[in-house]
């Protein structure tokens, strides 16, 4: 398969790395414009599922092997809980972003929070989506592509 | 330490279960993570009762969330209801774990079963995440995570029989419908009125009048819990749903998650809109008092028939919401505080009963009724404690059922409706019929030819006559419950109606 | 009913139709792809609702900066919500296909029809053999 496509394969290595990067930049830039975890995420994710789609997805499990996937799912949604023990512990309620960082007049507690926040969102979006693609397409089919 | 927890409770009481489920996600041995589950869930029943003991002392507590004060931040507001309700879920979401090492061992494999522990917890940290909060978005939200989390629980069900997954998926688009018809009344109320926090919702609403959007919002909200909590015509999805899930998610989930939605549906029926509110009246009086009577003999006349126990029981539970219901509509601090009690109580004995069917089920396979020939010398303790709570479940004076079908009685003769009285009796005396099918079976038939069966394990047994044993002690001792709930119906019926 | 009202509540009349298509999608169709399809219907109806409800004429992106603190801008609010709930429409639909793809390799089809007769038939197999 990896022989065919020659187009597919070659705008595929020209594209996956812009769209990464993107999410990135979608990711960090919520704090001053729109975007945040969960559009960074999908997009991110999608980077990936591209990645298998177009180049089988043995190859996309090296990258990304399924047992990681979990662990990092489970990691964002620790990460965001956990910003909010920490504002328990010093002091706040939950999720009271001001005690991070007490410096009120830049609000930079809420900067640090939601940063981290979105982070763990980021995260776990991105970890679902591709260990979703992973459950759906490593079924192995019942019907062969021909017998349609 | 101590002390440095107090203020923090109603947030704990969701994020201790909530971080707990990734955390058992990752541990990948399955009795680790039920030991972990253990200690989690103990915990939680632990911080519940100090936050009913902080709730009965202080009155109402308001926690916000960020900091952001009440109207315009998400706020958890606790009172007796939901310090009581979450109490209900924490106790039983503590025992059924305890319950339910040995069955999930057998009834799920492999991955699952660790899998099954994370799930589980999420579906706790949901139920008691909808009970808490004092905004009505965050209740959308909870009670979806705490669905999704039940139709996968059903799912995993599919190892003992593959029933499973068809009830699991349309358990799945009922939901689903349910959740998204509850969602338009929240976007309606918010049209209405602008917010979203439930004590604000009820002072806006209350200044506003009637108008037809609060009417559309309050149908498509009360049809939408409807069909989560399996008011009688909306019921199809449970039976299947309870029948064929592992046994040790049945006891949970008909001990809790109806539970939730009744509560709910109070909250939103006399908080938020309140009962000044005509429309409202009416509904209760012409729509809900009807559904509920005819919610409380149907289901029970099809319970008679089934030959699967568990979805008799399943279908008794359709006929005890019922119950719940005529509570609702009769809108006395009395008939509500019926209702209060009886989610408790009907928590406690349908526990204990789905408890002793799945030590049937652990032991021999199914629930069929026929399998049940004469078990009762064969399993002394589990049949022991099915006619426990088949005893409860009737109504027998010393037991919970008694206490909450006698606070309804009151609350009919108060109303001037005595025929209501005669109802509730008479259907009683269905769950008669129902439960002495099973007991027939288990002590007047012999034992079928070549059976030989052990008692159900220790770790069974003990949750389950701990239950059993809480149904006779609050039914003899009804002083505590009645009046956490009395407070709980004066709460509800005080805050949306005062003008 | 002035054609006023009905083209100046266009909004609505789609939220509308999207939405009963949505349901009548699930109601009818036998296949259980079908009605998760239908039930996203459904849902993204209820999202444009919300959407609509946060438009400010004229407004834009709820983004405030320095000399232009007079910007008129649409609610954000109902924006977050659906975002929620979006979520949790992806999390129902993930959840509802992967029901699918096992009920599909249990029972060897996704019409509800034939599952439901499978499951009668399991049924009166239970009944009689005891």
């Amino acid at each position: 398969m990896s022989q065919h496509h020659l187009i597919l394969r070659i705008i595929s290595k020209i594209l996956i790395p812009p769209i990464l990067l993107y999410a990135f930049y979608v990711q960090f830039h919520g704090d001053f414009g729109p975007g945040g975890g969960f559009q960074a995420g999908v997009i991110f994710a999608v980077g990936i599922i591209l990645y298998a789609l177009v180049f089988g997805l043995e190859g996309a499990q090296k990258v990304a092997p399924p047992s990681v996937v979990q662990v990092f799912m489970a990691f964002g949604v620790l990460l965001y809980a956990g910003v909010g023990v920490a504002t328990l512990l010093l002091g706040g309620n939950f999720l009271s972003y001001d005690v991070l960082h007490p410096d009120l007049a830049h609000h930079s507690g809420q900067h640090y929070g939601i940063l981290a926040v979105e982070l763990g969102v980021g995260i776990t979006v991105a970890s679902v989506m591709i260990s979703l693609f992973y459950s759906f397409a490593g079924r192995n089919a019942e019907i062969d592509d021909e017998d349609w | 330490m101590f002390d440095a927890i107090l203020p923090h409770l109603p947030i704990l009481q969701v994020i201790v279960p909530l971080i707990a489920a990734p955390l058992a996600m990752m541990i990948w041995r399955p009795n680790a993570a039920w030991g972990f589950t253990l200690v989690v869930t103990w915990a939680t029943f632990g911080l519940a009762i100090l936050l009913l003991q902080q709730v009965l002392a202080q009155g109402v507590i308001i926690y916000e969330l960020g900091d952001w004060p009440s109207p315009f931040g998400i706020v958890y507001q606790v009172d007796a209801v939901n310090a009581f309700v979450v109490l209900i879920i924490s106790s039983i979401a503590a025992l059924v774990t305890t319950y339910a090492r040995e069955g999930i061992l057998k009834e799920i494999q492999g991955r699952n079963q660790t899998l099954f522990y994370a799930v589980f917890l999420l579906c706790v940290s949901g139920l008691l995440g909808v009970t808490i909060t004092g905004d009505a978005f965050n209740v959308f939200v909870f009670l979806e995570i705490s669905s999704l989390s039940t139709y996968v629980m059903v799912a995993l069900g599919a190892q003992r029989d593959k029933r499973a997954l068809s009830s699991s998926i349309s358990y799945l688009i009922m939901g689903t419908i349910g959740a998204t018809f509850f969602v338009i009344g929240i976007g309606l109320l918010y049209m209405a009125t602008g917010t979203l926090n439930m004590a604000d919702l009820a002072d806006r609403i209350s200044n506003l009048g009637d108008s037809r959007m609060v009417r559309a919002a309050f149908a498509f909200i009360v049809v939408g819990l409807g069909l989560k909590l399996a008011v009688f015509p909306l019921h199809l999805w449970l039976p299947n749903a309870y029948t064929y899930a592992p046994s040790p998610v049945t006891a949970f989930l008909a001990a809790t998650s109806t539970k939730v939605a009744v509560y709910t549906l109070m909250r939103f029926i006399f908080t938020v809109f309140g009962t000044r509110f005509a429309f409202q009246e009416a509904t209760l009086m012409y729509l809900f008092m009807p559904l509920a009577l005819v919610g409380m003999f149907i289901p029970s006349l099809v319970a008679l028939y089934q030959v699967n126990i568990k979805r008799m029981l399943a279908y008794s539970s359709v006929a005890q919401i019922g119950y719940m219901l005529l509570g609702i509509s009769l809108a006395s601090v009395l008939s509500v505080s019926a209702a209060t009690v009886h989610l408790f109580n009907h928590a406690l004995m349908k526990a204990a009963l789905f408890m002793a069917l799945g030590a049937v089920v652990y032991r021999l396979g199914n629930a069929s009724i026929h399998t049940l020939q004469g078990l009762g010398k064969q399993m002394p303790w589990t049949m022991a404690a099915f006619v426990g709570g088949g005893l409860s479940l009737i109504g027998v004076p010393l037991t919970v059922g008694f206490v909450s079908k006698w606070l309804l009685i009151q609350s009919a003769f108060e109303a001037d409706m005595w025929w209501l009285a005669l109802l509730i009796v008479l259907s009683s005396l269905i769950a008669v019929l129902y439960v002495w099918r099973v007991i027939e079976q288990a002590y007047l038939q012999p034992i079928p030819e070549g059976r030989a069966v052990k008692e159900a394990p220790l770790s069974l047994l003990i949750p389950m006559w701990v239950l059993v044993l809480a149904n006779f002690y609050f039914g003899i001792d009804a002083s505590l419950t009645t009046r956490v709930a009395t407070q709980a119906a004066e709460g509800l019926l005080g805050m949306g109606g005062a003008p | 009913m002035t054609t006023d009202f009905i083209i100046g509540h266009y909004n609505y009349w789609v939220i509308i139709v999207l939405m009963m298509l949505g349901l009548y999608v699930v109601m009818s169709r036998g296949n259980l792809i079908k009605k998760i399809v239908g039930l996203n219907i459904f849902q993204t109806s209820v999202f444009l609702l919300y959407i609509t409800i946060g438009k400010v004429t004229g407004g834009t992106a709820p983004i405030i900066w320095e000399g232009r603190e007079d910007v008129v801008y649409s609610n954000p609010l109902p924006h977050v919500l659906i975002l929620t709930a979006i979520v949790v429409g992806v999390a129902t639909t993930a959840v509802g296909l992967a029901i699918t793809v096992r009920v599909r390799e249990a029972y060897g089809t996704i019409e509800e029809d034939e599952i439901l007769a499978q499951d009668h038939e399991a049924e009166v197999t239970e009944g009689a053999s005891a």
